[in-house]
Order: C-alpha cells, then sequence, then structure tokens
C-alpha cells in the first residue's frame, strides 16, 4: 500500500464519503437504479401515507417543477430573477380565466397559458437581459409586483379574492379529483421537468448558457448570441413556472393574487441556491427542504420565515455552492 | 378648488413623499458608488430606523416629550443605531463576497434583507405598530392650499440633511476619500487611503439617512410595520435610478421627480391610486431599458 | 482580399486608437501585426471581431461589410480570435471548452434537446467529433477531461486555439500567442501556426511581440504605431524599414529584439 505510485487522473471520485457515496451513482448503472427507486417510491407513496401527508408531497412535487424552472434561469444562466412566480401567475391565471370564465376545456387552454407565458417572458427579458446583472434582478421584482398588482386590480382575474370554482380537469373519462389524483399529476410533472432540464443542461443550449455565465466576452467570440442565449433560459424559465401555475390552479380550484407574492419567489429561489444553483439533484432537494421544513416548524409560525431567511444567509456565505456536494473536487 | 390649487396641492404632497425617497435613494447611490453593490437591504433598514426611532422615542418621550424636538432625538438615536447596523451587515455579510461572482453577493444582500424584514416580522408578529406622537394636524392656509407644520418641518429636515451630506462629500477629507474610492478602489489603496474606512463611513451614513427617513415617516404617517420598506426600497431604487445611480445630486432630484411624479400621476384620470405602484415600477423599467445611466449618470464606455 | 479594413478610426473619449487605417489579409496567407505596446494592435482585432465599433470606415469580410455586426455574427462568417490572457472557461473540461467553437455551426434548440430528436444527436455527436479531432489537431488528445484551469499554461494556449478551430473559420486571430511560451513551445506553435494554414487552410493573422517567431513565420507583416500603420511588406523589407526602426527605437523597451 505505502509504495503504491499515486495515480494523477482527476476522475477518481476524491473527498469525504459523502461525496464519495453521491460520486458512485455517476455510473449508469447504479443511476438507473437508482431512478427506479425513485419511480418506485412516487408510485407507491400514496398508498401508504395519509391524506394529508400526499397534500403535503404534491405541494413539494409542484415546488420541484417551479425550482427546476428557475435553475434553469439561475443555476445554468446565472440571471437573478427576483420575480419568477409571476409566470407562476401567469400560467394559473390564464388557465383560470379560459376554463372558468369562457368554459374552455382545460386540455385546449393549456397551450394559451404556455404561450402567455412565452410572450411574457420574450416582453420583460428581451429588453432587460442586456442590463447589468442587478439592474435585471430589480426589473424582475418589479415585473413580479406589476403582474400580482394587475391580477389585484383588474376584474377578469377576480380581483383582490381571485378566481374561485376552477373546474377541475378530466382526461378520457377520468376526473382528476381526488388529492392522489393530483399526487400522481405532480410526481409525472415532476419527473418529466426533471428529464427536461437534465437534456436541456447535456445539448448544446445548456453549454451556451454556461459559457455565457462564466465569460460573456469569451462566449460571443466563440459566436454565441448572449442576449439570444439568456432569453432561452428566460422563456424556458418561464414556461416551467407556468406549468406549475397551470396544474397550480386546478389543483387547488381557487387562486388570489396573493399565491404569487414576492415572497413566493424568494421562497422558489431559497431552495435553489439552497439545494445547490445548478445541481439538478440539490434543487430538487431544496425544494423538499422549503416544502417540508415548515411542516416540521409548525410551532414556531412566526419565526419560520425568520429561519429560511437566516438559513440562506448563513449558506451565502459559508457554502454558496448550496448543500449538495459537488462532483469533483 | 380650482385646478391651480389641486395642482398646488399635488405638488406639497410630492414634495413631502419626494423627501422620503431622496433619503432613502441616497443610501443607495452611495453604497452603489463605493462596492457597485445593489443594497436590497437598504429598504429594511428604513424599515429598522422606523422601529429603532419609536424605541428611540419611548425612552425619550417621558422627559423630552412626543413633540419636533422628542421625535429629533429619537431620529437622532435611530441613525447612530441603524448607522452601526449598516457598518456591521457591511462587515458580516458583504465583505466576504466582494471577490464572489455577483450572482452570490446580489442574493447575500437578498438574504439580509429577508431576515431585517422577518425579524421584525417576529417580533411584532405582523401587526402595525402605532407610532405616537403629540404631533397634531396644526398648520396654516395659502389661499385655498393647506400646509401642515408636519410638513414643513419633514421637507426641511430632509433639506437639511441632504446639504450636510453634500457638504461632507464635497468639503471634507472622509468625502472626498469616499469619491476617489468609488472611482477606483485599487489606486486609492496604493495612495494610501484605508478603502475598508471609506467604505464603512459609506455604510454608515447611507443607513443612517435611511433611518432618518423611517422615523420621520413613521412619526408623519402614525404606524409603522415589518413590510414597510419593501416598497420604498423599490422605489427609492427607482428614483436612484432616475437620477443616475453612484450620483449623490441625482438621487436628490430623482427621488424629488418620482415623488412629484407619483403625487400626479395618480390624479391622471385612467390610472388611479390602485394602479400607483404599478405606474412606478414601469417607470423603473422603462428608465433601466431606455436611460439605464439615469439624468446625471456617467455612462459606461460603450462596448459591443 | 479575404479581409479588408477601409479608413477604420476608432477613439475613445477623444483619445483616438486607430487612425484611417487600410488593412487587408490576403486569403491562405500567415500575416503579423507587430508595434511597440499599445499602438493599438488588439483594439484592431477587437474592431474586426465586433467587439468595438469605429467611429468611421468599412470593415469586409469575404465580402461581406461587418462593421455593425456582433461579435458572434462575425465568428459566424468565418472570423475566430484568442485574446492575449488567455480566456477558457476555468471551471469547464478542455472539451466542454473546444465544444463552445461548435455552437456556431450547430442549431438544435430547446425543444430539440427535451425531445432528443435524431437531428438532435446526430449533431451533438458531430460537435464531440470535429471537437475531439481540433484537440488532436493541436496536440491534446487524452487531456480531455481535465479542467481547463489545471492546465499548463501552454497547454491553455492551445486548447483556446484549438476553440477557435472549433468554430472552422476561415480566418484566425491570435493575439500574442507565444506570451509566456518557452522556446521548445515557440517552436511547436511555429509549427501549429503553419499546419492550421496548411492541412486546414485557414488564414492566419497574429499580433506578436516576440520578433524571431514574427520573421519566422510570417509572410506578411504590417506595422502599427500609434494607431497608423507605418508600413507593410515582406519580413526583410520590414525588419530594415528605417520607420520601423525608429517606431520601437522611440520607445526604448526590450521589444527591439530584431
Amino acid at each position: 500500500m505505502a509504495n503504491r505510485t499515486p495515480t494523477l487522473r482527476e476522475d477518481i471520485p476524491r473527498g469525504n464519503v459523502f461525496q464519495r457515496f453521491y460520486a458512485s451513482f455517476e455510473s449508469p448503472g447504479r443511476r438507473r437504479a437508482l431512478h427506479a427507486l425513485i419511480v418506485a417510491l412516487l408510485i407507491v407513496t400514496p398508498w401508504i401515507s395519509s391524506q394529508y401527508v400526499t397534500v403535503i408531497l404534491t405541494n413539494a412535487l409542484l415546488y420541484v417543477v417551479l425550482c427546476l424552472g428557475l435553475n434553469v434561469v439561475v443555476g445554468y444562466a446565472g440571471l437573478l430573477d427576483l420575480g419568477y412566480a409571476a409566470f407562476f401567475a401567469v400560467g394559473a391565471y390564464t388557465v383560470g380565466i379560459l376554463t372558468q370564465q369562457f368554459g374552455i376545456n382545460f386540455w385546449a387552454a393549456i397551450p394559451f397559458a404556455l404561450l402567455a407565458a412565452a410572450i411574457a417572458g420574450v416582453i420583460i427579458g428581451g429588453p432587460t437581459l442586456r442590463l447589468r446583472s442587478d439592474y435585471l434582478a430589480i426589473v424582475t421584482l418589479g415585473f413580479g409586483e406589476i403582474v400580482r398588482f394587475t391580477a389585484r386590480n383588474l376584474e377578469i382575474t377576480g380581483g383582490a379574492s381571485g378566481l374561485s370554482h376552477i373546474p377541475e380537469p378530466s382526461l378520457f373519462g377520468w376526473q382528476i379529483d381526488s388529492s392522489i389524483d393530483f399526487y400522481y399529476v405532480f410526481a409525472l410533472l415532476a419527473v418529466l421537468a426533471y428529464i427536461a432540464s437534465q437534456r436541456l443542461f447535456d445539448s448544446r443550449l445548456g453549454r451556451a448558457w454556461l459559457y455565457v455565465r462564466h465569460d460573456e466576452d469569451a462566449a460571443e467570440a466563440m459566436g454565441i448570441n448572449r442576449v439570444a442565449t439568456k432569453l432561452a433560459a428566460y422563456v424556458i424559465g418561464a414556461i416551467f413556472g407556468a406549468i406549475g401555475g397551470i396544474f397550480f390552479s386546478v389543483n387547488l380550484g381557487a387562486i388570489s393574487p396573493e399565491s404569487f407574492s414576492f415572497q413566493q419567489s424568494v421562497l422558489i429561489l431559497l431552495a435553489v441556491v439552497l439545494g445547490g444553483m445548478g445541481k439538478i439533484p440539490g434543487v430538487i432537494l431544496g425544494a423538499f427542504i422549503v416544502v417540508l421544513g415548515p411542516e416540521l416548524l409548525r410551532d414556531f409560525d412566526t419565526l419560520r420565515l425568520l429561519i429560511f431567511a437566516v438559513l440562506l444567509l448563513l449558506i451565502m456565505l459559508f457554502r454558496p455552492s448550496g448543500i449538495w456536494p459537488e462532483k469533483r473536487s | 378648488m380650482t385646478w391651480y390649487d389641486s395642482f398646488l396641492q399635488q405638488l406639497v404632497d410630492g414634495l413631502v413623499l419626494g423627501s422620503f425617497y431622496a433619503l432613502v435613494a441616497l443610501g443607495y447611490t452611495m453604497v452603489f458608488g463605493v462596492i457597485k453593490l445593489l443594497n436590497f437591504a437598504h429598504g429594511d433598514l428604513y424599515m429598522t430606523g422606523a422601529f429603532a426611532g419609536f424605541g428611540g422615542l419611548s425612552l425619550v418621550s417621558g422627559f423630552l416629550g412626543a413633540g419636533w424636538l422628542g421625535i429629533f432625538v429619537a431620529m437622532l438615536l435611530a441613525m447612530l443605531a441603524v448607522g452601526c447596523l449598516g457598518v456591521v451587515i457591511e462587515r458580516v455579510a458583504y465583505h466576504p463576497m466582494l471577490a464572489a461572482p455577483r450572482l452570490s453577493i446580489l442574493i447575500t444582500a437578498l438574504a439580509v434583507s429577508l431576515v431585517l424584514q422577518n425579524a421584525a416580522l417576529s417580533l411584532t408578529g405582523g401587526q402595525y405598530t402605532a407610532f405616537r406622537t403629540d404631533l397634531g394636524f396644526g398648520g396654516f392656509n395659502l389661499g385655498n392650499l393647506f400646509l401642515s407644520y408636519n410638513q414643513i418641518v419633514l421637507v426641511a429636515t430632509a433639506a437639511v440633511l441632504m446639504i450636510a451630506l453634500e457638504l461632507f462629500v464635497s468639503r471634507t477629507l472622509y468625502g472626498r476619500a469616499m469619491r476617489a474610492v468609488s472611482i477606483d478602489k485599487d489606486m486609492c489603496r496604493m495612495m494610501g487611503i484605508n478603502v475598508s474606512a471609506v467604505i464603512a463611513v459609506t455604510f454608515f451614513i447611507g443607513s443612517g439617512l435611511a433611518a432618518a427617513a423611517g422615523t420621520m415617516a413613521g412619526a408623519y404617517y402614525g404606524s409603522i410595520w415589518y413590510f414597510m420598506g419593501f416598497l420604498i426600497g423599490l422605489k427609492a431604487f427607482t428614483a436612484a435610478v432616475i437620477g443616475g445611480i453612484g450620483s449623490i445630486t441625482g438621487a436628490m432630484l430623482g427621488g424629488l421627480i418620482l415623488g412629484l411624479l407619483e403625487s400626479f400621476g395618480t390624479h391622471i384620470p385612467f390610472i388611479g391610486s390602485e394602479w400607483k405602484d404599478v405606474f412606478t415600477f414601469s417607470i423603473l423599467i422603462l428608465v433601466l431599458v431606455f436611460k439605464p445611466t439615469g439624468l446625471l449618470g456617467k455612462s459606461e464606455v460603450e462596448r459591443m | 482580399m479575404l479581409l479588408q479594413l477601409n479608413q477604420v478610426s476608432l477613439s475613445f473619449a477623444g483619445n483616438t486608437v486607430l487612425h484611417d487605417v487600410d488593412f487587408g489579409v490576403e486569403p491562405g496567407r500567415i500575416q503579423s501585426l507587430i508595434g511597440p505596446n499599445g499602438a493599438g494592435k488588439t483594439s484592431m482585432f477587437n474592431v474586426i471581431t465586433g467587439f468595438y465599433r469605429p467611429q468611421r470606415g468599412e470593415i469586409t469580410f469575404d465580402g461581406e461589410r461587418i462593421v455593425k455586426r456582433k461579435p458572434h455574427s462575425v465568428t459566424q462568417l468565418g472570423i475566430a480570435r484568442t485574446f492575449q490572457n488567455v480566456r477558457l472557461f476555468r471551471e469547464m473540461s478542455v472539451l466542454e471548452n473546444v465544444m463552445a467553437g461548435q455552437h456556431c455551426r450547430s442549431r438544435a434548440g430547446a425543444l430539440a434537446a427535451v425531445l432528443r430528436l435524431p437531428s438532435q444527436r446526430a449533431e451533438e455527436r458531430k460537435i464531440l467529433e470535429v471537437s475531439l479531432e481540433c484537440l488532436d489537431f493541436v496536440g491534446l488528445m487524452g487531456q480531455q477531461d481535465r479542467l481547463a484551469t489545471n492546465l499548463a499554461y501552454g497547454h491553455q494556449r492551445r486548447v483556446e486555439i484549438a476553440r477557435a478551430l472549433a468554430t472552422e473559420p476561415k480566418l484566425l486571430l491570435l493575439d500574442e500567442p507565444a506570451a509566456g511560451l518557452n522556446s521548445g513551445e515557440k517552436q511547436a506553435l511555429i509549427e501549429l501556426i503553419r499546419r492550421i494554414r496548411d492541412e486546414r487552410g485557414v488564414s492566419v493573422l497574429l499580433i506578436e511581440h516576440d520578433m524571431s517567431l514574427v520573421m519566422n513565420v510570417s509572410e506578411r507583416i504590417s506595422v502599427l504605431d500609434h494607431g497608423s500603420l507605418i508600413t507593410e511588406g515582406a519580413p526583410q523589407a520590414v525588419q530594415n524599414d528605417p520607420r520601423v526602426i525608429e517606431a520601437y527605437l522611440g520607445q526604448d523597451d526590450e521589444e527591439l529584439a530584431l
């Protein structure tokens, strides 16, 4: 042992036992096994847990979708979006208005909601993505508030009390109404969001986000249009958010402007930062912590948000890459 | 009332509002000047200042009364306390992050803002706190225009603070160092300027001015709560951008312009008061997109 | 002419950086741009590649006017560059760095990536193949999985060249490629520059201070001083031109290693 020559290969996992444990899942076989295990868990869980737990988990899965969407914007492209809940709202309200006030079928309303979110993404992102990153943060914050104020002030959005009696959807005669039904809908969405963000990350576009984030000038010199690249991240994030909002609205059957406040945007951002910006498993973990944490902290109601805020600050100061371990040291 | 009287009334309201915005905007612009950071927590320092002023007033009202004298002393106490808080925040949260990627320090600033906000939320249970004073509603009429003494004192205090700041920055050693640091930090270090100290002084003054605005706002409007810094933080940032971020005169000008715009804007029949904030944010976005350097800001060398 | 600058002038806040520069690169040439520090050489690269916009003048590349184009669109047309102080994506792997070059030669969008369309997968394979080929070309096969920042400096410069080659350029701009290299590495760089032109048909324009390298590799040399082009010609002619000697002597620094 003692006189073995040290290797210089960098792909040998280093670090502590946890890092090696995570790294061991990089082999395709083990990863497939892990995926199968997670899917099996997702399927079985509602049958072995109470309705209360199912509802909480449904909420956590919704957050997984939202967080993976924001992760594209913040984690991949490095753009600080403080108004992400706006896209969540655009999706929810578009479907709410079309189904409840115009009687349009839920499934037919989805494309309109996605289109609305994409257009909102282009309108806000197009002119602002050239700005300094901190200006962008403020503009997105302002945009988020504009959307919420608008929802509160318009008649068609139901004003401050919002929309209620949004009809539950059905699919080929299957009425999606019980909490288990919605659990499965969100589980499916979360899995799809996971696959989509993984594939985006492994693509030409995913690499372009990293290039632009690391060095805008060098990326431009390589023929990468930085504004278009950022805009793509922004619009894709918007679409993820809208998908979350679409199903959120039919799940609750009622939406109000306060579901889409600045705090909502901050909570989603917290989950992304907590888990580790740009790291998909970390972001999913972050989403679960942000949703399940308050359930565990029920007794400290007003302290809950303070605890989260302090946590966010501590993470930024001591572990800015999030709690999920790095792949390589 | 004729349209002219109504115009004058809007003008006065706009000036009062604008004074608050200007005082808070100054902190944004000064901090941005020295460390190029958008201090998201600044609006919450205004809120903290209001609570500190409230606490200060309950301390001193026993022997100074809760009139202007008591409020004035409470305001000074609040400025001192929040100024120190600002320095601590800079040391603990921002200083270690200055070399980190921009995204990290922005999120850190956001985290500081959330900590202040939610600490106040936990302490007050999210309720409004009544800021009781003996100010009364006295004033006098100029034609049909009513001017309250409170409004006059408030605008005058804001003006005095701003003039003092302007003198400090243009006449004193620290003020000049502050301007030098905002231009080239490394060069300042080489010239023997204690850059850390200058940054600390900047945070102290910026936070202190926010606390002054917070105390006065509490006294003027009569109630304070944990979320009062959020909107004004955003609006003061808008004001700083309108004036040209980094420019002290610009922040004062921007504050007044925004105050007047809001005051008059809400009386355009189509807009109405429920759209007031949408109106402000739209201005912010339009200014950032079309004139990000503001009225008095310097443009960076254009590339690409 | 592959690249042609006509009366190009650039100034920053009243300081003239380039003054009525007329300059051309013929296809298939290896050409050098030399001049004392601060003569405006890198600014000229930045003007050509769209990073700076000149106040006056016209630039054509391969028959297209490129003055108002953004850098990415200039690269798309076929001009690639390296930077004076290596600008790799430091925290990414060597292979990922080189793959950046292929971005402008591929087009799969978000939807194609999410659905893993056959066309997208074929394109990803092509990106990978071209990038590995470029790495092999600069002699770095086997290093592809290392982080760029962990490579020796000389190798980092080569990664940057491979990355530029991966954009499939017609013209390659090298900004001081020999800076910081030892003499063995310089010799290898000369070979590499020749091979880039001979085997890939890419014209090369380089800024360089190392005169022996410049004299050795260039077929034509242009001299820039105070933002103006003072002379142009074959290496021998330029070397003996009194104006060039004066430009450098007036500077009294170590660069007079002619």
